[in-house]
């Protein structure tokens, strides 16, 4: 495949090229086979399946709480995997901000929308199958382009950490520093809105939108609704569908 | 280690994440999934970027500051994402993915599915 | 001014008063009947005018070419000889006097003014047919004359029987005109001219090829026109129209047309003996069969219109014969007496409420309530009968007495056969026409039972025109006889011994028969009630009328027939009066023959056009609704639905760029 080798030729050739004299370069003449894996080759493996394998938990399970659960798996074992690739500031801020607030405001969005306990029947829709279609095909052909594409290339984990929190800082914050404050004006709005819609309008219930139907029946602000039996009955409703 | 590894690994995540967003029902599991695309987007971001900062000795750690930004978009999403399905649940009663057809060409199969669950949720609070 | 210029007003002055009609009809009411009168008048006073100065001599043309139309040219060509000026002046008479008598019996019709307008533009388009010299310029008053008779026979189109009357004087018109158009064309490739008199040289040089099939052809045409047999069943339902319409075109113009049209072209038919034996085979059938449908008829109205077809039969009988003097000159005496008739029986339709003979023949004291009408009617019939010394003798003797010449061979013009032919059936209807005449009159005058109810006096324009009318069928045929031979190609019209006594002492056997049958059958009259009037009798005579016709059917069971045992036609006519009333069920005979395939034909094309035209053009749109119907399913609203298509095309959209761009 020589679409996929091209890039691969040339970003091997260019450090090869110009680093001829040094013996320490790897990519020519140290070939690493799948066969012999490094330690840290087969730690990233064993994490690599156990978070593939909460994802997938996390997509299939029919526990709506269970999957934000397995989600945490997931991200947790994405976070060590950042650390064996040497990223360690990204794998703390991956801890930080996804294990520990994301998945926090999801599970509040789960409790707030009067998720079921338990296990409904109907957490996925209809087109389940052609989604599986999808995926499978994309998985397919998006593993075959990345493995022949760089089935040589090699990661050279030693020497000083790529992602160390100074490599990282020093590098934000000198060659970033726009996007990053371009970024904290977008965290700002985004904020704003997530207040602006989640707050309870009051002018909503008096004069509803006029393309939602039914509005005037299930317009009550979910919060106030204490009865368990009114929070089970939606899922109910449609289980029996 | 070479860099299939995760580079595979992320392309299995993006279809798995890929597969709950077509295939999930509840708005915030769709959510989820979500998150585990972007994630699959972050790991490849970082496993080039260390690729690259050996291999071609760059120094912009390009990778690593983009999968920050990627975060910080992704929990503002997150946010006003929950905010949406709030509102939305708020207004129709539900948080399924599947009633929320509007746009639905001709008589839109919602109405009679929607009409009957609310009506009953209505009369039992 | 030049008799040119006299002749060319004639036909001009008619138009530009049905366009003045149409147009103040409206607007002006007042000016209707001035616009309906006076021109008619102005034409038969300048009709007058060019016979007189005509005289009989040379004949006037005069031609001009307006643009060259091709190969053949169309002249706007005026040829008034004898026969023209003479029948000219006829059509002026009965058209003013139709338009006078309109006045009084169409007085309280609100469509009078299209009427009027209408009956112009008929006088309007016969007197263009009488004077054209040229056989286009003639065609487009042949064709007019046949949209006005629709339009006026269908005058009472409230009624279902003058809806279908008027259709279907139309469609058998036209059906004789078709082959009439292309016989046209035929005459004048053949001659190189459309001008009747380059075509008659031609024909006197023996310039026509086919003169057999061009005569043919022509003759179709003059049979719908002048409602010969087989094209002649238009006539009778003709009779649902009103009975100045009626008049007008039995006694002077459409009918008249087809007659004057063979007169004028006679030498065409002469060039042919195969059509002079079928012209007099028309005639003959034509005669002999109207003679005893009209015994049978009860609507007096039918009765006039059959004897209208048996006296255009003696018309062509003599053409056949090869006596066009003979043939003007019964149709102009015919003229007047059939127009006395109608006019006549229009008053007497309305005293009398009914059309029904067998309703007048239980009115005693019917002619005291129209003496006019009595006495004129008495005349007219009596000139039908061809009683001496009416003018009807004189001319019908005319016809006879070519016929028998013909027959004893002392021509060379027709064969014997033609002769023979023609004077046997014309004595067989003299027996008949006296017989009906007989009838009419003791029916209607000589009724016994309940009193006619009495409308008080008929309207005085309808009275003095019967008189006016009544003075040429009482006299005309004596005075013209001597006359018109110089008027029309010299040949002597002078009635025959042999054949004035034979035809007469039928015609007084045919009226004593009839006589007789009567006084059997009356006395049955009295015990079989039957009969039904008007609603409105106060109305005017055009409403009366056109109760009468549309209670006719109701009341009797037919339009034309009453089951009536008082009859003597009835008597007369014995087995064959089922059949005669019906008109010999040739009705029936043409419906089974080309009515009921021509609807089969329409219903087959109907089931074609549903049945296989649609099923593709709805096959065509089956699959494109189909389609429609699919694309729209895939419209769920589920955005993941969406998603998921999306993706999908992404993925195979970027496997088959990889395997393109590596070749593979």
């Amino acid at each position: 495949m020589t679409f996929a080798q091209a890039p691969h030729v040339t970003l091997a050739q260019a450090p090869h090229v110009t680093l001829a004299q040094a013996p320490h370069v790897t990519l020519a003449q140290a070939p690493h086979g799948f066969l012999s894996p490094t330690g840290v080759e087969i730690a990233f493996l064993l994490v690599g399946l156990v978070t593939f394998g909460a994802a997938l938990v996390t997509v299939t399970t029919r526990q709506l709480v269970h999957a934000a659960l397995w989600l945490v798996v997931t991200l947790g074992g994405l976070a060590v995997e950042y650390l064996l690739l040497t990223a360690e500031f990204i794998a703390w801020v991956q801890v930080l901000i996804y294990v520990g607030s994301v998945v926090v405001l999801l599970l509040f969005g789960l409790m707030l929308t009067r998720a079921p306990i338990g296990r409904s029947p109907d957490a996925d829709s209809g087109n389940r199958w052609a989604a599986l279609i999808v995926a499978v095909a994309a998985a397919a052909a998006l593993v075959w382009v990345v493995v022949d594409a760089f089935r040589t290339t090699w990661i050279d984990l030693d020497g000083p950490a790529a992602g160390s929190t100074e490599a990282t800082g020093a590098s934000l914050f000198q060659n970033w520093v726009l996007p990053f404050e371009a970024l904290s004006v977008l965290l700002l709005a985004a904020l704003v809105g997530a207040i602006v819609l989640s707050r309870k309008a009051k002018e909503e219930s008096s004069s509803p939108p006029v393309n939602a139907r039914g509005v005037t029946k299930s317009s009550r602000p979910v919060t106030e609704s204490s009865d368990p039996q009114v929070r089970a009955n939606p899922a109910e409703q449609e289980g029996t569908r | 280690m070479h860099l299939a590894y995760p580079a595979v690994l992320s392309a299995l995540l993006f279809c798995t994440g890929l597969y709950g967003v077509l295939a999930r029902r509840n708005a915030i599991l769709v959510l989820m999934s979500v998150e585990l695309m972007l994630n699959a987007v972050n790991l490849n971001l970082v496993a080039f970027d260390v690729w690259l900062s050996r291999a071609a000795e760059e120094t912009l750690h390009s990778g690593q500051a983009l999968t920050l930004f990627t975060i910080a978009i992704a929990a503002a999403e997150i946010g006003i994402g929950l905010a949406i399905v709030l509102a939305v649940h708020r207004n129709r009663g539900t948080a399924d993915i599947d009633k929320l057809r509007d746009t639905a060409e001709g008589h839109g199969t919602d109405t009679p599915e929607t009409e009957p669950g609310t009506e009953k949720a209505e009369a039992t609070a | 001014m030049t008799t040119t210029t006299l002749a060319v007003l004639v036909p001009v002055l008619p138009f530009l008063g049905a366009v003045a009609g149409l147009l103040l009809g409206r607007t002006a009411p007042g000016f209707v009947r001035p616009l309906a009168v006076l021109p008619t008048l102005a034409s038969l006073v300048l009709a007058a005018v060019v016979a007189v100065r005509q005289g009989g001599d040379q004949a006037v043309t005069a031609a001009t070419e307006l643009t060259p139309t091709g190969s053949v040219p169309i002249e706007l060509a005026l040829y008034v000889d004898g026969f023209a000026a003479l029948v000219a002046v006829l059509v002026g008479v009965v058209a003013s006097c139709v338009q006078i008598y309109s006045t009084g019996y169409l007085r309280e019709d609100p469509r009078y003014p299209s009427y009027a307008a209408l009956v112009s533009l008929f006088t309007s388009a016969m007197f263009l047919v009488v004077y054209s010299g040229d056989l286009i310029v003639l065609l487009v008053g042949w064709e007019v004359m046949g949209i006005c008779s629709y339009f006026l026979v269908g005058h009472y189109w409230e009624t279902p029987e003058a809806r279908a009357a008027s259709i279907k004087a139309f469609l058998v018109t036209k059906l004789g005109d078709v082959p009439f158009l292309i016989g046209l064309f035929a005459l004048a490739t053949d001659a190189g001219s459309f001008r009747i008199t380059k075509v008659l040289g031609a024909v006197a040089h023996g310039g026509l090829d086919h003169p057999t099939v061009v005569a043919l052809l022509l003759l179709a045409g003059v049979a719908g026109k002048s409602a010969q047999f087989p094209l002649h069943t238009w006539l009778p339902d003709a009779m649902a129209g009103p009975t100045p319409v009626s008049a007008l075109i039995h006694a002077a113009t459409m009918v008249a047309a087809g007659v004057y049209f063979v007169a004028r072209l006679l030498p065409v038919f002469q060039a042919s003996q195969a059509a002079l034996v079928v012209l007099a085979v028309m005639a003959a059938v034509t005669m002999a069969g109207s003679g005893l449908a009209a015994l049978a008829q009860d609507d007096i109205k039918r009765v006039l219109a059959y004897s209208t077809i048996g006296q255009l039969g003696y018309m062509t009988g003599a053409l056949a014969v090869g006596d066009r003097g003979a043939a003007v000159f019964h149709l102009l005496s015919h003229g007047a007496f059939k127009a006395l008739l109608f006019l006549a029986a229009g008053v007497i339709i309305h005293a009398a409420g009914t059309n029904s003979l067998a309703a007048m023949s239980r009115m005693s004291h019917l002619r005291d309530r129209v003496p006019d009408a009595y006495w004129t009617m008495t005349v007219a019939l009596l000139a039908l009968a061809a009683i001496p010394p009416f003018s009807g003798f004189f001319s019908k003797e005319s016809v006879l007495g070519a016929a028998e010449h013909v027959a004893t061979g002392h021509t060379e013009h027709a064969p014997a056969a033609v002769g023979w032919i023609v004077l046997v059936a014309g004595l067989v209807t003299a027996l008949l026409t006296a017989a009906y005449a007989t009838r009419l009159w003791l029916l209607a005058f000589r009724g016994r039972g309940a009193e006619a109810p009495d409308h008080g006096r008929q309207p005085l324009t309808m009275t003095v025109v019967l008189w006016v009318l009544a003075a040429p069928s009482l006299a005309l045929g004596a005075f013209a006889y001597r006359v018109l031979p110089d008027w029309f190609d010299g040949r002597d019209l002078t009635p025959a011994l042999t054949t004035s006594v034979l035809g007469t002492g039928i015609a007084l056997a045919g009226g004593v028969i009839t006589y007789g049958a009567w006084r059997h059958t009356s006395a049955v009259a009295a015990r079989v009630p039957l009969g039904a009037v008007a609603a409105h009798p106060e109305g005017d005579a055009a409403q009366v009328e056109a109760e009468a016709i549309a209670t006719h059917a109701p009341a009797y069971g037919d339009v034309a027939s009453a089951p009536d045992p008082a009859d003597p036609g009835r008597l007369l006519l014995g087995p064959l009066h089922r059949h005669a009333a019906v008109g010999f069920h040739l009705d029936a005979v043409y419906r089974a023959l080309f009515v009921r395939p021509v609807q089969a034909g329409a219903s087959l094309v109907r089931f074609l056009d549903r049945e296989v035209v649609d099923t593709y053009v709805r096959g065509a749109g089956a699959l494109p609704r189909l389609l429609g119907a699919a694309v729209r399913r895939a419209q769920t609203g589920n955005v993941q639905t969406y998603v998921s298509a999306l993706l999908a095309g992404t993925v195979v959209l970027a496997v088959a760029a990889l395997l393109v761009a590596t070749g593979a």
